[in-house]
């Protein structure tokens, strides 16, 4: 039996959609084309949420940005990932950068986001002493926050598959046909799906799905962003999420405080041919880290513990692509680059409402339950509520990752949640991200995996496909 | 009278790696100059004429904490028969427990040396 | 018996040791000498013994035991001695905190979480590895970028290989020494490349795990792209120009599955970072005074937790003095303070310990930061010590005898090493 609904693409528009649409008595598929959700755009990301005035009035961009925003706080009560409002600066070198300060300011007033101030030299570096002294002012949003962005797409497609969606992973979309009966028959490797309707959300491959089905002849260029991670001994150094005044010269290098208390600086932001190309430069660096200090002044490469590139999908004319298509019942979801995640939670309301425009009866799921188990997070605990559960577990007492004081049950937790690869329990738990990158931890994260999904340790890799980590040795003579 | 010859070798006996000087005369070594211990003039001799060396490596052992347990030759072996032994020691398997010292091979491809354990592993 | 285990957890004891290596034996034995009757060496690997479970190779205790051992060898006899004298070992546990009034706090697959108070702590926790992240690596992210010493864990512990083409950049010790393990198991190392124009490891290494089996050490030349989407599949290299710049006119591409990264190590301060201990931004480790304290009141440092070592033999040394300042700290025989201050100065990168007293008598620990040969290690104008020759990849320790410092009157003594 066919699907009701197919979402090409898990990253986290795809997996929002797919976690609303999981509200109604609907079969959803999502087909993911890597091993698991979230390993595209959605990972290797900014992880800000938005203050909601950026994008200009009379786009997509601009009426999603603010509208998303203001759902973060109740999908994060309801789906327990990393988020908080840490508030955002958008800092002035000159009076030139002030007015611009002010546009935007007026820009967001209009849009009745509240607690808008543009604050003088003297009241940011009170906030913010890490800032340079050469900052005159900057524009101070309380409703910037920052997520964990993968934690994000983690919770979304947990809680719609515990809804009912399915989920298929390490699998691309070949080919897109219409069935007599009208039902869209997509070639997935060597099978083929059934659905009714289908909302591409394949990000930077949005335009060839689309193409597939005869849906579109827009085209996504792929936008590189490098980041660079520093050490975790600089938490609070800076507080908020500090941006450079936009300028034509400047791109805007960011200081990013994560939601995990690390501090990261970037992106970049270069066009680039090949939509593989998450390669990290020279270059790139030396500008992030140029550019960063010119804001603030203390932040240097020797803090630096990882580095990773991710690419904006970018379609022509810069805004988000949302709509019905020629074919019936297509949706295209495409040129989602930033405010994207901001306004995921937006998107996919506005998706689902297309899809019934575009004759998708939609009838409340009366299972629906909108939350999911939350996890534990055991370094976060009371000691006493800690000491309750080793007693109860003692793979709670025993330490996974040491950098970030992760548990070996919470890696297991992880892997029965459905992570099959070192990045999955990374990304899941935090193990291996730390200053040691993995040199302490992965060893055990792989027997870990190996002995959960009774896998033998060489076919253990680090993000599917031929990422693997360890082979056999060769055989010796005989002795 | 044949010509000296004057060799370069670092000695590896300890961390201090002295740089040795082995004079000849085409037959015989004449003096070893450089060495700041006993060993280090050893080990010229021996460089220059038969050069040997322990070698260490795994065996995997069943029944124990991890899957290799370390070994190493009981004595110096000769520096050109090194890979060999390694690869005829790849597939040695013993059983735990196993303790410091016991040989889990004997007489390594006819050298007269033993490849022995170098920890106890108990058996879990 | 070298699985000896406790079985019950007390509440209080003498020392607690944090890291069950060389340092945290060492430190264990050194308390015991001075009449601490209950101390606690505390590691988190299922066994104490540390990182010498995995150096297979040769090359320990010439020093300390007078004969060379490999590494489980030397583990071995010391954790012998440490059950011998009747410490407790608690494995499979990590100290994750300790307050002011030196109270430990526990996180044991064993026991759950405890909490323990102690008289007197030491911190032997060791060092960890740089990782890519630190020297920034441009290039794609596959797998197949580690560091030797997880390689070395994976080969010899685990009885894996970390690939079958391997590239090894930075020349320090653990990477010559899998260089010459990877041969051995029957895998190609493709060369060693140092960014600097001078080796890190030890010579003796280069002689018998590069030069022994032809594997090229290209010096001054380092990685500058890595390949590859999925596995690593090659990399670009280039020599560099005196400030280190690569020269990418130059640069040539080594297919290889694996890149293993041996450049450097770090103490592992994590623990010292959270109780807000002094840390010296040379070393990365904790300052500390002629009796291995740090700035925290009872609680000692030793080993690579302090400053990275190149040999097992003078970790096991200065442990032994942490171990007996924190036996003697807790029977209230406390040293006379110290007076002076040791300044690096000329080509001394750091000088461990940060302070000595003038009426007994020292080792100081120190790193130079480039090769000279004939030269002298001069503090101030008291004492100077005449040495063939220093390298960065070797640490230089001096004895300073009191009666050196008893005619010196500054509170701030300046140490350089000079061309004679």
């Amino acid at each position: 039996m066919a699907h009701d609904v197919a979402i090409v693409g898990g990253g986290v528009v795809g997996c929002a959609i797919a976690r609303e649409l999981s509200r109604f008595r609907l079969r959803v598929l999502l087909i993911e084309k890597e091993c698991e959700v979230g390993a595209g755009t959605s990972k290797s990301n900014s992880g800000i949420i938005h203050a909601g005035y950026h994008a200009g009035n009379g786009t997509l961009k601009g009426e999603l940005e603010w509208a998303g925003n203001q759902k973060w706080d109740t999908l994060r009560a309801e789906l327990d990932f990393g988020f908080e409002r840490i508030g955002e600066l958008m800092v002035a070198f000159d009076a030139d950068q002030v007015a611009i300060l002010e546009k935007y300011r007026d820009q967001g007033l209009r849009r009745a986001i509240p607690g808008l101030e543009v604050w003088d030299g003297e009241r940011v570096r009170r906030e913010e002493p890490a800032i340079s002294a050469a900052v005159v002012a900057a524009l101070h949003a309380p409703t910037a926050g920052v997520v964990n962005p993968y934690e994000v797409c983690f919770s979304l497609i947990d809680n719609a598959r515990a809804n009912g969606v399915d989920l298929m992973v390490d699998s691309r979309v070949t080919g897109i046909r219409r069935d007599a009966d009208g039902t869209f028959a997509i070639a997935v490797g060597s099978r083929t799906v059934g659905a009714r309707f289908i909302v591409n959300c394949a990000g930077l491959y949005s335009d060839e799905i689309a193409r597939m089905a005869g849906a579109g002849d827009f085209v996504v260029r792929a936008r590189k962003g490098e980041e660079y991670l520093l050490d975790k001994r600089l938490r609070g150094m800076v507080k908020k999420i500090v941006f450079p005044c936009p300028t034509p010269e400047s791109k805007g290098i960011l200081v990013i405080p994560t939601y995990d208390g690390t501090l990261m600086v970037g992106p970049t932001a270069h066009f680039v041919d090949d939509k593989e190309d998450r390669t990290t430069t020279a270059a790139g660096s030396d500008e992030v880290f140029r550019n960063v200090r010119r804001v603030v002044p203390g932040i240097s490469e020797r803090d630096c513990i990882a580095e990773f590139a991710g690419l904006r999908a970018v379609a022509a004319g810069e805004d988000f692509i949302i709509g019905p298509s020629e074919v019936k019942g297509f949706i295209n979801c495409a040129g989602i680059q930033s405010p994207g995640l901001t306004a995921a939670p937006a998107i996919a309301e506005l998706v689902r409402d297309m899809l019934q425009d575009e004759g998708l009866a939609l009838e409340p799921n009366p299972s629906f339950v909108p939350s999911v188990r939350k996890r534990v997070h055991f370094a976060t605990l009371s000691t006493e509520e800690q000491i309750r559960l080793a007693d109860e577990d003692r793979r709670y007492g025993r330490i996974g990752c040491r950098c970030e004081q992760i548990s070996e049950r919470e890696i297991v937790d992880a892997i029965h949640a459905g992570a099959r690869t070192l990045d999955g329990i990374k990304f899941r738990t935090r193990a291996g991200m730390g200053r040691c990158q993995g040199g302490f931890c992965s060893w055990r994260c792989m027997e870990l995996l190996s002995s959960e999904l009774d896998i033998p340790m060489t076919e253990i890799t680090k993000r599917g496909g031929g990422s693997w980590i360890v082979c056999e040795r060769e055989e010796g003579d005989d002795a | 009278m044949s010509e000296h010859h004057v060799s370069h070798y670092l000695c590896i006996g300890c961390p201090l790696g002295c740089r040795l000087e082995v004079e000849d005369d085409g037959t015989d070594i004449v003096e070893v100059r450089g060495w700041d211990c006993k060993r280090g003039e050893r080990y010229g001799r021996e460089e220059h004429t038969d050069p040997r060396r322990v070698v260490a490596t795994t065996v995997k052992v069943r029944g124990a904490l991890w899957a290799r347990i370390p070994v190493k030759t009981s004595g110096s072996v000769p520096k050109a028969m090194v890979r060999e032994i390694a690869k005829a020691v790849r597939n040695v398997e013993v059983e735990a427990p196993v303790r410091l010292g016991a040989a889990v091979l004997t007489d390594v491809l006819g050298t007269g040396v033993d490849i022995v354990a170098t920890r106890d592993v108990e058996r879990v | 018996m070298i699985t000896d285990e406790i079985r019950h957890l007390a509440r209080a004891y003498d020392v607690v040791i944090s890291g069950g290596g060389p340092a945290g034996m060492a430190a264990a034995i050194g308390a015991r000498s001075q009449g601490a009757e209950k101390i606690l060496l505390i590691d988190r690997e299922r066994e104490a013994g540390g990182i010498l479970w995995q150096c297979i190779h040769h090359g320990f205790g010439l020093h300390h035991f007078g004969e060379e051992l490999t590494g489980p060898e030397y583990a071995q006899r010391y954790l012998e001695e440490v059950l011998e004298n009747d410490i407790d070992v608690l494995t499979d546990t990590y100290v994750c905190d300790i307050s002011p009034e030196r109270q430990l706090k526990l996180m044991s697959g064993r026991h759950g979480i405890a909490v323990v108070d102690a008289k007197a702590v030491v911190l032997a926790m060791g060092a960890r590895e740089r990782t890519r992240g630190a020297i920034r690596i441009p290039g794609e992210r596959p797998s197949g970028v580690l560091t030797a010493g997880l390689a070395q864990k994976f080969v010899n512990m685990m009885g894996y290989l970390p690939g079958r083409r391997v590239v090894i950049l930075g020349s320090g010790d653990i990477g010559l020494i899998m260089a010459r393990r990877l041969t051995l198991e029957g895998v190609e190392v493709k060369g060693v490349f140092e960014i600097m124009p001078h080796a890190n490891g030890l010579n003796r290494n280069i002689v018998q795990c590069l030069h022994d089996y032809d594997i090229p050490l290209h010096l001054s030349t380092t990685v500058v792209d890595i390949h590859g989407r999925q596995r690593v599949e090659k990399v670009t290299v280039a020599p560099v120009d005196g400030a280190l710049k690569p020269d990418l006119s130059r640069a040539w591409d080594i297919d290889c599955d694996t890149v293993l990264l041996s450049i450097g190590l770090i103490p592992e301060n994590e623990l010292s970072r959270k109780i807000d201990l002094r840390l010296d931004p040379v070393t990365s480790g904790p300052v500390v005074n002629s009796t291995m304290e740090t700035s925290m009141n009872g609680v000692f440092a030793c080993g690579n937790v302090v400053h990275i070592h190149d040999l097992v033999d003078f970790v096991s040394e200065e442990s032994v003095l942490a171990g007996r300042n924190a036996g003697a700290y807790i029977t209230g025989r406390r040293p006379p303070k110290d007076n002076i201050r040791l300044l690096p100065g000329d080509n001394v990168a750091y000088c461990v310990p940060h302070t000595l007293s003038s009426e007994r008598e020292h080792i100081v620990y120190m790193r130079v930061r480039k090769p000279i040969e004939k030269c002298s290690v001069r503090f101030g104008e008291v004492l100077e010590k005449k040495l063939r020759y220093v390298f960065p990849a070797e640490m230089v320790n001096i004895k300073v005898k009191p009666q050196f410092l008893e005619n010196f009157h500054g509170d701030a003594l300046r140490v350089d090493v000079v061309q004679r």
